[in-house]
């Protein structure tokens, strides 16, 4: 739906004319739609950007919204709905903004009644129509990236590497192991166990609410990987309905040390490392 | 064509890999290193594999008969400074060098060598008082 460039000056003329009018009513359909949650001064600052936009975007002959003429209505709009999308509004919450202007227009050429009124009205809604479906194009774009975000920083919380002793290093897994999760815990362990120099590692799963054939798989794939670099790993925090399930879809650890809890691992490595040091000690005395 | 060095530390001997690893080259390591290992009488093998980016099957097999080779000749292999994605790979193609002992530096490959020599050398050193200890009662 295009306007033409009569249509789009007759627009602006039509928004400056009556700017108080237009921005009082706009305000008062959009503040009754967000029902208070936004405040009046900042709706009225935004309500008056758009309109200064968009008698811009008129005056300068924008025949519909993808046009170059608009390109400062388009960043106006944007802007609006990433803030929106950033304070929690609903999509629609945010669309009826810009829909509200449609109700605002109907008004006032209700009252002038010219040989165009009513094909101008029809390519007016037009124009509003493509600007509130870009509006919410923007507000999902920023609420998905928003939640792209989020599933980053929550990989980037959720895989800490810790050393328990020297020579000793755990990663308490916590939430579901899929493949990405799987992919970086595996590497973050490696270049652990490499940077740190430790041969023990510790795999604690108390926080895996199931372990499946995959996350067996994940954790196995680990362990394997950590011995063929010289280090030996220890899976704790076994819970027992965990057991259960391991044992019921026939899962082999293998020669892999399996232990209830990490203080029994700590203990274990210890008594590895220890047995050792306490040998050469009585070879000492 | 290129040649792997072997160096001598005390009883142990080390191999840094650094290149490439063909056909050749590797043949030609086995040969020196069997050549040394008679000619030193160390009982510790240490291979360096810190700078190589891809280990595939072939490297992988390299690795294992110069394991079993020195296993032959009473030395003791460990391979060392094998990088995370390394493993990660040999992982995911299902290689898991069976037979080949693996250490996360240099260091502590000497200190896994220098432990199971002790233990022969201990049996060794054991050996004695005891008899001793016969002898006086």
């Amino acid at each position: 739906m295009a306007l033409s460039t009569e249509e789009g000056n007759r627009l602006a003329g039509l928004l400056t004319g009556h700017a108080e009018r237009v921005m009082q009513r706009w305000t008062e359909i959009v503040a009754a739609s967000l029902r208070g949650r936004l405040s009046q001064g900042e709706l009225r600052r935004q309500v008056q950007e758009l309109h200064s936009s968009m008698i811009t975007a008129g005056e300068q002959g924008a025949v519909d919204l993808d046009s170059e003429q608009a390109t400062e209505l388009r960043a106006v709009l944007s802007e609006l709905s990433r803030g929106r999308a950033r304070q929690g509004f609903s999509a629609s919450e945010t669309a009826v903004s810009v829909f509200a202007l449609k109700e605002v227009l109907l008004e006032l050429m209700e009252d002038e009644d010219g040989p165009h009124t009513l094909r101008d009205y029809v390519a007016f809604s037009g124009l509003i129509d493509q600007m509130g479906l870009f509006t919410f194009e923007s507000f999902v774009r920023t609420r998905e990236s928003l939640i792209a975000d989020q599933a980053e920083q929550l990989l980037e919380l959720s895989t800490p590497v810790v050393k328990l002793w020297e020579g000793v290093v755990a990663v308490p897994l916590v939430g579901t192991l899929d493949s990405a999760r799987a992919q970086v815990v595996m590497e973050r362990l490696l270049q652990t166990l490499v940077d740190t120099g430790s041969p023990y590692a510790i795999i604690d799963i108390t926080g895996v609410p199931a372990v499946d054939t995959q996350v067996a798989q994940h954790i196995l794939k680990t362990v394997v990987a950590a011995r063929l670099m010289g280090a030996d790993c220890i899976i704790s925090g076994i819970r027992p309905q965990i057991a259960q399930t391991i044992v019921a879809l026939g899962i082999e650890f293998g020669d892999i040390a399996t232990k209830a809890s990490l203080a029994d691992a700590l203990r274990h490595v210890l008594r590895l490392t220890g047995v050792e040091t306490g040998r050469r000690q009585r070879r000492e005395a | 064509m290129e040649r792997v060095p072997i160096l001598k530390i005390g009883d142990i001997l080390l191999v840094s890999i650094q290149v490439d690893m063909s056909d050749q080259t590797a043949v030609q390591l086995q040969d020196d290193l069997a050549e040394r290992i008679v000619a030193t009488g160390c009982h510790g093998v240490i291979i360096d594999i810190t700078a190589l980016d891809i280990v595939d099957s072939f490297v992988g097999r390299m690795l294992s008969t110069i394991a079993s080779i020195s296993k032959v000749l009473d030395a003791e292999t460990v391979v060392v400074g094998m990088r995370p994605a390394v493993a990660i790979t040999l992982v995911e193609l299902g290689l898991s060098l069976n037979g080949i002992r693996t250490a996360l530096n240099v260091e502590r490959g000497m200190e896994l060598i220098a432990a199971a020599h002790a233990d022969e050398r201990e049996l060794a050193f054991e050996d004695e008082p005891d008899t001793e200890t016969t002898a006086s009662s």
